[in-house]
C-alpha cells in the first residue's frame, strides 16, 4: 500500500531499504542539481582520479536546469528533465554513495542494477509542474561550474519537496507495472 | 504597400513568447480539467492535478510554466502587400525572442553549435523561423516554446504507398507508446502526412499550434485523428507516465500533396505544456 513518507536529507541506505515504489515522498533538506554536462565534468574528475566538488554519501541528484528566479524568489520554475540523458553516468555516482536521483522518465537496466547493489532510489517529481515544485525549494545556491549557468551544479535547501518513488532498490518499476494494468486490448 | 515597423514586429515577438511561456491555453487547461475528472487511476488523478495547479501557479505569478522554456519557433505569414521598415525582418524576430527570455525570466537553452563546443548562446537566440508570403497587408505571427524533452521523442518514416491508413496508424501509435514517461504525459502529437521529407516533418510541427480540440477540416482526417488519440489512451501509459487512461490531450494531424512513389509520415510530440501564442499585426 502506497504511504506518503517524510524524507530528511542526508539518508542512510537502511531509509532507502525501506522506500517502496508508489510510495509518496516529501523530501526536506540539501539536494544537489545535476544534468548532463554537470555530469560528464564529475565523471572526467573520477577518470583522472581527483576528488569531486560535492559529497555525494547519502545525498539525491535532481535532474533539473532551472529557469532563472525572479526578484524576491530563491529560484525559477525547477521542474525535472528527462533521466535518460544521465544513465551512463549513474552507476558510478550511485558507487561513491548517492542515494537517489529524483528526474522523470525510464532509466536503463544498468542504473537499475547499480541501485539494487547500493541500496538507492528513483524518484518522479512530475514532469512541467515546475512553478509549483519551485515553491518548495527555499534556498538555491550554485556550488559549482557556475560557467555552465543553468545546468550548473546548485545546491537547493527543500521542505516538502513532492516526488514519487518510481523505482525501489529492490528494482521495483511503476513504469513497468502501472500502465499495465489502465491497458485496454 | 503598408509599411510595419521592425521595432513593432519585434515588441510583438517579445509579448507572444512571454505569454506563451507564462499562460497555458485555455483549450489546455480545460481539456486537463475535463480529464481529471475521468482519469480511473488515483496517481494520474494527482498528476493531473498538480499540472492544473502549477498552471494557475504560473499565471497567478507570471513565471514560466515549465523551467524549460524551449527553444522559440515562429510561424509568420507575411501579407505581400507589407513592407517591413526601419530593420531586419529576422533580426527583429531574435531581438524580440532575445528581450523575451533574458527580461521575462526564462531560461535560455540555446547553443549556438550543435555538435562540437555546444556552448550556449546566451539569449536563447537563435529561432526558429518559417516565412510564408500570402496576399494581403497583414502579419500573422504565430509562436511556440518548444520543450526538448519531448522534441526528443519525435520520429518521421518514409513509409511506402502500400502501407496506406494501416501503416500511419501504426507508427504514430508505435512513436507515442515507445516514448511513454519521457515526453511528459498527456502529450499533444502534431502528426505531418505526406510532402516531402522535411514537408512532412514541417507539417508535424505546425499540427501542435491547433488548439487541443479543434479537429481537421477533413471529415477523414478527423475520423483518423478521433482513432489514433484512442489507440493511445489505450495504451496506459497516463499522466507522468504512472498509469492511467490519460496518455494524450490530442493528435492533430496536417496533410500534403505528395509524390506517387512516397508516404512520409512525420510525428512530433509536445508534453502537456503546449505553449502556443499568435497574433495579426
Amino acid at each position: 500500500m502506497e504511504k506518503i513518507i517524510r524524507i530528511k536529507t542526508p539518508v542512510t541506505t537502511e531509509e532507502i531499504r525501506k522506500l517502496r515504489a508508489k510510495d509518496s515522498v516529501l523530501i526536506t533538506g540539501e539536494i544537489y542539481t545535476a544534468r548532463d554536462a554537470a555530469h560528464k565534468r564529475l565523471i572526467k574528475l573520477l577518470e583522472e582520479g581527483k576528488e569531486l566538488p560535492i559529497d555525494l554519501k547519502g545525498h539525491f541528484i535532481y535532474y533539473v536546469g532551472p529557469a532563472p528566479a525572479k526578484p524576491g524568489y530563491a529560484v525559477g520554475p525547477a521542474g525535472p528533465t528527462t533521466s535518460y540523458r544521465m544513465d551512463p553516468y549513474t552507476p558510478q555516482l550511485l558507487q561513491l554513495g548517492l542515494k537517489g536521483m529524483i528526474g522523470k522518465g525510464t532509466r536503463s537496466k544498468e542504473v537499475i542494477e547499480a541501485m539494487k547493489e547500493w541500496g538507492a532510489v528513483y524518484l518522479a517529481a512530475v514532469g512541467g509542474a515546475a512553478a509549483l515544485i519551485s515553491q518548495s525549494i527555499k534556498r538555491a545556491e550554485v556550488v559549482c561550474y557556475g560557467d555552465l549557468g543553468a545546468e550548473a551544479i546548485h545546491r537547493f535547501y527543500v521542505e516538502d519537496f513532492p516526488a514519487i518513488v518510481v523505482v525501489d532498490s529492490e528494482g521495483n518499476n511503476l513504469y513497468e507495472t502501472e500502465p499495465p494494468k489502465y491497458q485496454v486490448e | 504597400m503598408r509599411e510595419i515597423k521592425a521595432e513593432l514586429i519585434k515588441d510583438t515577438v517579445r509579448e507572444l513568447f512571454l505569454e506563451a511561456n507564462y499562460f497555458i491555453g485555455r483549450d489546455v487547461y480545460e481539456k486537463l480539467k475535463e480529464l481529471r475528472e475521468v482519469e480511473e487511476s488515483p496517481v494520474g488523478k494527482g498528476v493531473l492535478e498538480q499540472i492544473i495547479r502549477n498552471n494557475e501557479i504560473a499565471a497567478e505569478e507570471k513565471i514560466a510554466i515549465c523551467q524549460d522554456t524551449g527553444m522559440a519557433v515562429l510561424f509568420l505569414e507575411l501579407g505581400q502587400e507589407v513592407q517591413i521598415v526601419g530593420g531586419d525582418l529576422n533580426e527583429a524576430i531574435n531581438a524580440g525572442v532575445k528581450e523575451a527570455y533574458t527580461e521575462g525570466y526564462l531560461r535560455k537553452s540555446i547553443v549556438a553549435d550543435p555538435l562540437f563546443d555546444r556552448i550556449n548562446t546566451g539569449d536563447n537566440t537563435p529561432a526558429v523561423i518559417y516565412t510564408q508570403i500570402v496576399p494581403g497587408d497583414r502579419v500573422r505571427i504565430m509562436v511556440t516554446a518548444k520543450g526538448f524533452g519531448s522534441e526528443n521523442m519525435s520520429r518521421i518514416k518514409m513509409l511506402k504507398p502500400a502501407d496506406g491508413v494501416e501503416g500511419v496508424k501504426d507508427f504514430v501509435v508505435q512513436t507515442a507508446v515507445e516514448a511513454g514517461p519521457n515526453p511528459c504525459p498527456p502529450i499533444v502529437v502534431g502528426v505531418g502526412i505526406g510532402g516531402t521529407m522535411e514537408k512532412a516533418a514541417l507539417l508535424s510541427k505546425w499540427a501542435l499550434l491547433r488548439p487541443v480540440g479543434e479537429q481537421n477540416k477533413d471529415p477523414r482526417y478527423a475520423r483518423l485523428e478521433a482513432e489514433l488519440l484512442e489507440e493511445i489512451n489505450k495504451s496506459g501509459i497516463g499522466p507522468a507516465g504512472l498509469g492511467g487512461r490519460t496518455t494524450a490531450l490530442a493528435v492533430n494531424i496536417e496533410y500534403f500533396p505528395t509524390h506517387i512513389a512516397g508516404l512520409p509520415v512525420a510525428v512530433n510530440i509536445c508534453c502537456h505544456a503546449a505553449r502556443h501564442a499568435e497574433r495579426v499585426i
